[in-house]
Formats: structure tokens, C-alpha cells, sequence
């Protein structure tokens, strides 16, 4: 239970500093401190995730970072895309799913890593970001 | 030429959506670790902006993807209590935070999340 507690806690500051949901805390967090299965983990942490989205999100809004159109069209497109998700997910097994998800983590740290290592390629990183107004004609 | 850019990048931001949609179900995430490098690698998002753009959209799609799962009798609602509290806690403590730090160590912590739990996915 205070493992439960401690992971909740840190999967929340990973959600306000990275912009994710938590879910990569919370699944692994819900099978060794709760005992789930993956499945009931997943949908368990997809219901954690609402809360934490919607508050941070309004903390970003109020330093001016969320584009909200964009927000808006990325949430609305993506649903579709969640019930196929949702549906493949109950007819897989656990274990090519976890397996399946932890090869996608390592090709996306792999391109990030390759982003902020490089600094030549593409556009330099703001120095402080905190808002980027040259971002708003692209 | 500014519509066909504007067209170009509605279509880029409906596949970003799909395809966190689709991981978002998938695999019970949010679909962050899907929308943040897309939307820099790929619509030219600082690191800022990106994360804070992908969690209101999470809202979205957690929120229909929770529906669905629960739809499946998956859903336990007392442990998405135990940790979605403290982790409201947590992200109050995180946007703050990552007001002070700068896009490249943002990318670089980004990248060092996602190893560790891709290994921890993998060893267990």
C-alpha cells in the first residue's frame, strides 16, 4: 500500500515534468504493489491517469504552454484509435503485450537521446522554454 | 502554399492521435510517451509546449479508453484511488518543476524514463 502510494506519488512528477500520463509507473506499480494482472493494471491505470492529465494540464495552461487546438484535435482523433487499442489489447496475452510496449520505449528514449545529444540537427532547444511565441506561425 | 502546410500538419496531428490513441489502449498508458516525440521530432514542438499540450489531450484519451476498459469489467476503481491521489500530488510538484529546467534536460530525463522502464518491462 505504501509502495502503491509512493509509485502514484512519483509517477505524477513524471507526468508534469516528461507530459505523459504516469502509465509507464503506474502499470509495473499496480502488478507488484497491488497484484493485478497486466490487463486489469492497464485499465486500472488508465483510470488513475484522468485525474493527473487534468490537473496538469491546467497547471501548463496557466504558464501558457498547452496549444489547445492542437490539444484538442490530437484528444478527439485519437479515440478511434483507443477503442482498437483497448479491444486488441483484451484479445492479446500479458506477456507480448508487456513485451510489445517495452520495445516501443527503447526506440522512442533511442531517438530522444539522439535529439539531445546532437544539438546539431534540427532546431536548438529554447534555453528556458518557459513559453516559445516563435512557435506560433508554424 | 500556407494551406497546403496547414493541411500537411492536421493530417500529421490526426496520425499522432490515432497512434496514441491506439497505445493508450493498448498498453493502459496516457499515450504521452507517443504524442511528446512526435510532436517534437516531427511538427517541430519545443520540449515545453510538447508535454504540456500532450497531457490535455491524455484527458481525452485516457478518458475514453478508461470507458472502454471498463466496458471489459477491467477497470479496479479503489486502486486507481490509491495511486491517481498521490499522483495528483505528484503532477503539481512536476509542472512546477519543470518550469526551471531547460528542453534539452527535459529530453534527456524523457529518454532515461523510458529505458528504465522498458528494462524493468523486460526483466521482470
Amino acid at each position: 500500500m505504501i509502495g502503491a502510494i509512493a509509485i502514484g506519488l512519483a509517477g505524477g512528477v513524471i507526468a508534469g515534468l516528461l507530459g505523459v500520463g504516469g502509465g509507464v509507473l503506474f502499470v509495473p506499480g499496480l502488478v507488484i504493489f497491488l497484484g493485478l494482472n497486466q490487463h486489469q493494471a492497464e485499465a486500472t491505470s488508465l483510470l488513475a491517469i484522468i485525474p493527473v492529465a487534468i490537473v496538469g494540464s491546467y497547471m501548463q495552461d496557466r504558464y501558457g504552454n498547452v496549444r489547445r487546438g492542437d490539444a484538442l484535435l490530437l484528444g478527439l482523433l485519437s479515440l478511434a484509435g483507443a477503442a482498437g487499442g483497448v479491444a486488441l489489447a483484451n484479445a492479446l496475452s500479458g506477456r507480448v503485450l508487456r513485451d510489445a510496449f517495452a520495445i516501443l520505449l527503447l526506440v522512442v528514449a533511442a531517438q530522444f537521446v539522439r535529439r539531445a545529444l546532437g544539438s546539431g540537427g534540427g532546431q536548438a532547444p529554447a534555453a528556458a522554454g518557459v513559453d516559445s511565441p516563435r512557435q506560433k506561425n508554424r | 502554399m500556407l494551406a497546403e502546410t496547414s493541411t500537411r500538419r492536421s493530417l500529421r496531428l490526426a496520425a499522432i492521435g490515432t497512434l496514441a490513441g491506439l497505445f493508450s489502449g493498448l498498453f493502459g498508458v496516457g499515450g504521452g510517451s507517443v504524442i511528446v516525440p512526435l510532436l517534437v521530432l516531427w511538427l517541430g514542438y519545443e520540449e515545453h509546449p510538447a508535454t504540456a499540450t500532450s497531457l490535455a489531450a491524455i484527458i481525452f484519451i485516457a478518458g475514453f479508453a478508461a470507458l472502454t476498459q471498463g466496458l471489459y469489467g477491467n477497470v479496479h476503481v479503489l486502486d486507481a484511488v490509491l495511486i491517481g491521489v498521490p499522483a495528483v500530488g505528484g503532477v503539481l510538484i512536476g509542472t512546477r518543476l519543470q518550469q526551471r529546467l531547460p528542453a534539452r534536460t527535459v529530453s534527456l530525463m524523457f529518454a532515461a524514463v523510458l529505458v528504465l522502464s522498458a528494462v524493468e518491462l523486460i526483466v521482470r
